[in-house]
């Protein structure tokens, strides 16, 4: 029976991967010259861990590549070497190398190994190189499995020459092995009675059992072991074969196994105190037989062909892989109190449900009033299910943050730059899904704040600011979302700038007028670069805009608040589930329209004082002191409406961002939850629809998505109408 | 039905020993490191303990130690699962009261096999 | 069953799934036919799900004439097409005995539920693949695209349509509302 190890492969990575990580945030904190135990025990037992499951998984790759930065870790962790800062960066890069190693073999790739094989190299060097401290062990450089078995140790020195022949020939003579145990042997759990039943598989033995030193029975200790045996064993045997029976208690006892050739006339008698008198303490096994040879059938081992366990499993491994892997984690971490809170959940539900069923069977109106209860209980159990199950796929944002102290740290080294970074509210739980997509976002967001916001030290020391720049991480609920916050204390975003990059690539024009707000977010806008040089580090200012998409794409958004010679914060808001949204249903014509609540702002009745034209032809309300523009649902839409009048019927404030429309419509229905549907899994998407919901009546309500009206209603309208009444 | 307890700090490794040894007919609990190891050797009582050494909060010559103290597990076989190459942590297991080693990396046939000397 | 090239099989007598296991199971493909404009068209029974009746479908704003918008069928949105828009035949009000064929359709992106607008359902039939044939009128008309040939049921003649490129991607993928 060969069990397909290939099912313990994904965990092998999962856990792979977490231990990388705890051996980078391990790393970023030693610092040179000091010895931090508990880190570098961490970081020894994660290197540890994955090279011990490499090698057991069939990943010879990557435990061959392991094992030097496990030996340089193990020098560390003795203190037979100090920490220096080429060996963190050593091990820094050597974290990078396995990340990629394991990547490609997760996803079923032959891994390019110029890398690995390079950095190998370079430990190689390291660790040959500099002089360890102290008294350091032999640098094992080779990795422990690739050996075949090696010769094994004598357990005794009392062999007689002929043993070197053909001592598999039972003819010819046979083994004698005295055995005497320490007494205490079977407080280590080893059984005597066991290894003699192991003696006897590999042939014929004859035992002898001496009884001399059990002492009386006054002084008897019934947990020590006084007995002694001497075997004789016939058989097609080597003396391997013997060694590995008595390899775990060799230490503890004395074993002498001599060949004893038939051509002998004289079988030399053993006694015992000739035996502890002459055999004196045994030497230490200089090498362990790999455990390959560990059998407890009797036939003759071949050493030579015994094939490294892992060579087996590599073989195996790579039949066994099958086509297309997941590249994506696809599972996923629930604390055991989440389902059992579930399952609590699910027994209240059945429950209700039979008791509604009950009251339904034999309705009379008198039930009335139990019936109302009945499902008043079901909304509740429905509510309670639907919060904690959406709670499984939350998970903690510090998966996301903990790439950032690594990156942070390389980029500001790049750049020559002090850039201290801190990390707020890592507990803060989002969704699984927007979890990993919100990662690339945020990497190119921190690049650009370190790129083109923190300035370099000398520049932060004229402008008045201390040398060493701070970009911080915040992530913290409010209302139905989770907000990210970046922040930087650099140089800020200077809206003079953008605007003549912008009159430069025919983005706007040298006459219009733009509010600075408006003018340092056409930094989202595709083409426009702000930096004197472009980097290779945040590219082009394409960057922003396809974080901005990304982030909409998430049904997020994300909106910039910056002060020149301060610094800028961005923040981006997401929803916390993708599947259930509040809604405000709105009628229009004959369709109901569902918009996220959490857009809206305010409805009013527009009055013919309030509405006015821009740039005549966009239609705005006047807002307090902003300029709103006004969309016409039913033009965008073609929808017959009831009211075409825009004094009549209601218009709906909404914000995307930082931007406000109002939307026209017809009547506000209902707020309610809506589950959030896919259009395009059967159709397609729709522009300015974000999904569509099932309503009570059964029928299919269309979800608006602001962001999408926005871009509908275009550019042009958004830019003229920026202008704050103040400015105007 | 013989018991075994097994602790190792990685998911993967205590999901293969599982699995293999269920699949053997053994009954099988896990344990993430010394700790965790130490509390359930003294709420149940196991035929075999198999440790790693490298563990956690508490490593597995520690472990040793600690389940050979209790009253019952003076005989009881133990095996580590150790990587280590040289012989010191060997000993240092055995010196703690191991009863031996399985070596790392090691396929099923092997633990099934090393197993089956110690238990019947 | 008989011996000749085509076979009736009356829809009365097995349901919609039994039909299907007997086209797995004999290899002869059986069609689902239904009318439209007088015309009997057929498809591959194995891709239809259900048929229901008519029922008012939310409207997708700025959609292809054709595409009537979207039903909720137990829990999933579903785009309904009226095929004789589709195919430009003269509109028609809908009746009580309007029918919607619910069909699973393979592209090349996965897999999709659409529903099609029929004027009634026929029958289902068992055609031979060597039996539909191709004649010099599908190939000048128009939506000849979505048609796998002709075939002969019973003195009636069936256009068999391919259903794959029935519905073809570019109805379905992301065109840009105009303003």
């Amino acid at each position: 029976m060969s069990i397909d190890l290939s099912q313990f492969h994904q965990v092998f990575f999962e856990e792979s991967f977490e231990g990388l990580d705890i051996m980078e945030n391990g790393l970023l904190v030693l610092t040179p010259n000091s010895y931090n135990s508990e880190e570098i025990n961490t970081i020894f037992r994660a290197a540890h861990s994955i090279k011990g499951g490499a090698g057991t998984f069939g990943f010879q790759l990557v435990s061959d590549f392991t094992h030097v930065v496990e030996t340089l870790l193990d020098q560390y962790r003795s203190e037979t070497r100090t920490v220096s800062q080429v060996g963190i960066d050593l091990l820094l890069e050597s974290v990078d190398v396995l990340r990629s190693l394991l990547d490609e073999l997760q996803a079923g790739r032959e891994p390019d190994l110029t890398q690995s094989v390079a950095l190998k190299q370079s430990f190689e060097t390291f660790l040959a190189s500099t002089e360890p401290t102290a008294n350091a062990p032999a640098i094992n450089s080779e990795p422990e499995v690739s050996t075949a078995s090696e010769d094994n140790s004598e357990i005794t020195e009392k062999e007689i020459a002929n043993n070197s022949e053909s001592v598999s020939e039972s003819d010819k003579g046979f083994w004698r092995i005295s055995f005497i145990p320490s007494v205490d042997i079977v407080q280590t759990g080893n059984e005597p009675y066991r290894l003699l039943r192991e003696l006897s598989e590999l042939g014929q033995t004859t035992t002898v059992v001496f009884t001399d030193h059990i002492p009386d029975f006054p002084v008897l200790d019934p947990e020590h072991l006084y007995l002694y045996w001497q075997i004789d064993l016939h058989g097609d045997v080597q003396k391997e074969q013997i060694d590995e029976i008595f390899e775990w208690v060799v230490d503890d006892s004395t074993i002498e196994v001599q060949w004893i050739s038939s051509s002998d006339s004289a079988v030399s008698e053993i006694s015992s105190e000739q035996n502890v008198a002459e055999l004196t303490a045994n030497k230490e096994l200089p090498s362990e037989p790999p455990v390959a040879s560990i059998q407890a059938n009797p036939t003759k081992i071949e050493m030579a062909e015994n094939r490294a366990p892992s060579e087996i499993t590599t073989e195996q491994a790579k039949v066994a892989r099958p086509g297309p892997a997941a590249t994506e984690n696809q599972s996923i971490r629930v604390g055991i109190d989440k389902i059992d809170s579930l399952i609590n959940m699910v027994g209240e539900l059945v429950i209700t449900q039979s008791m509604l069923g009950q009251i339904g069977n034999d309705f009379s109106i008198d039930k009335l009033q139990r019936l109302q209860e009945g499902l008043i209980q079901l909304e509740q159990n429905t509510r309670e299910m639907q919060e904690t199950v959406m709670r499984i796929r939350m998970v903690p944002i510090s998966f996301t943050f903990s790439r950032f102290p690594r990156l942070v740290r390389d980029i500001a080294k790049k750049l020559d730059k002090q850039i201290r970074l801190e990390l707020i509210g890592e507990n803060t739980e989002l969704d699984k899904t927007v979890m990993e997509k919100i990662g690339d976002p945020l990497v190119h967001m921190v690049r650009n704040s370190m790129d083109h916001g923190i300035e370099t030290p000398e520049q932060r020391i004229k402008a008045g600011k201390k040398a060493e720049g701070c970009l911080t991480l915040n992530a913290y609920h409010q209302g139905g979302y989770i907000v990210i916050e970046i922040v930087d204390d650099g140089k800020g975003i200077d809206p003079q700038v953008i605007r003549r990059k912008a009159i430069q690539k025919g983005l706007i024009l040298e006459s219009d007028e733009y509010s600075d707000q408006h003018l340092q977010e056409l930094i989202f806008h595709p083409g426009l670069s702000t930096a004197e040089t472009v980097s290779d580090l945040s590219g082009r200012g394409v960057g922003m805009d396809v974080v901005r998409r990304n982030i909409q794409e998430l049904k997020g958004t994300v909106e910039l608040d910056s002060k020149v010679g301060f610094g800028s914060t961005f923040r981006i808001k997401l929803p916390l589930t993708l599947s259930i949204l509040d809604g405000q249903l709105v009628k229009l014509g004959e369709e109901t329209f569902v918009l996220p609540l959490t857009s809206i702002i305010e409805s009013i009745e527009v009055s013919p004082e309030q509405l006015s034209t821009v740039a005549g032809e966009t239609d705005v309300i006047v807002l307090r002191d902003e300029y709103v523009p006004v969309i016409r649902l039913y033009e965008v839409f073609n929808i017959e409406p009831r009211n075409r009048n825009i004094f009549e019927g209601l218009v709906v404030v909404v914000e995307s961002g930082s931007y406000k429309i109002g939307l026209h419509v017809d009547d506000l229905l209902a707020q309610q939850q809506v589950v959030i549907k896919s259009l395009d899994t059967n159709y397609r998407r729709v522009e300015g629809v974000s999904g569509a919901t099932i309503l009570g009546d059964g029928t299919v309500a269309l979800i608006l998505d602001i962001a999408g009206l926005l871009s509908i209603v275009g550019e042009q309208t958004l830019k003229s109408t920026s202008l704050t009444k103040a400015a105007s | 039905m013989s018991k075994i307890l097994a602790a190792d700090d990685s998911a993967s490794m205590r999901q293969m020993v599982t699995f293999t040894l269920k699949g053997a007919g053994f009954d099988v609990v896990e344990a993430v490191d010394g700790v965790d190891a130490l509390q359930k050797a003294k709420a149940e009582s196991f035929d075999l303990v198999l440790s790693d050494v490298n563990m956690p909060n508490m490593n597995g010559i520690e472990l040793v130690k600690n389940i050979r103290a209790l009253p019952n597990y003076k005989f009881t076989p133990i095996l580590m699962l150790t990587t280590e190459s040289g012989t010191d942590r060997k000993m240092a297991g055995k010196e703690a009261g191991a009863t031996g080693w399985i070596v790392k990396p090691f396929n099923p046939e092997q633990l099934l096999n090393t197993i089956k000397r110690v238990l019947d | 069953m008989s011996n000749a090239t085509v076979e009736q099989n009356g829809l009365g007598e097995l349901s919609v799934d039994d039909q299907k296991a007997i086209s797995e199971m004999h290899g002869i493909d059986q069609y689902l036919t239904f009318v439209l404009d007088d015309e009997e068209y057929g498809v591959d029974i194995l891709s239809v799900q259900e048929i229901r009746g008519w029922e008012r479908a939310t409207k997708i704003p700025n959609s292809p004439k054709y595409v009537k918008g979207v039903i909720n069928l137990r829990g999933t949105i579903v785009p309904i097409v009226d095929l004789r828009q589709k195919f430009n035949l003269v509109e028609v009000e809908y009746t009580p005995v309007t029918v919607v064929i619910v069909l699973k359709l393979y592209f090349e992106a996965g897999e999709r539920t659409v529903g099609i607008v029929v004027d009634a359902v026929s029958d289902v039939y068992s055609i031979k693949e060597e039996d539909i044939k191709g004649s010099p009128d599908i190939s000048r008309n128009k939506n000849s695209q979505f048609i796998k040939g002709l075939a002969t049921v019973n003195e009636k003649m069936v256009i068999v349509l391919e259903l794959a490129r029935l519905l073809d991607d570019e109805d379905f993928a992301n065109v840009a509302v105009a303003p």
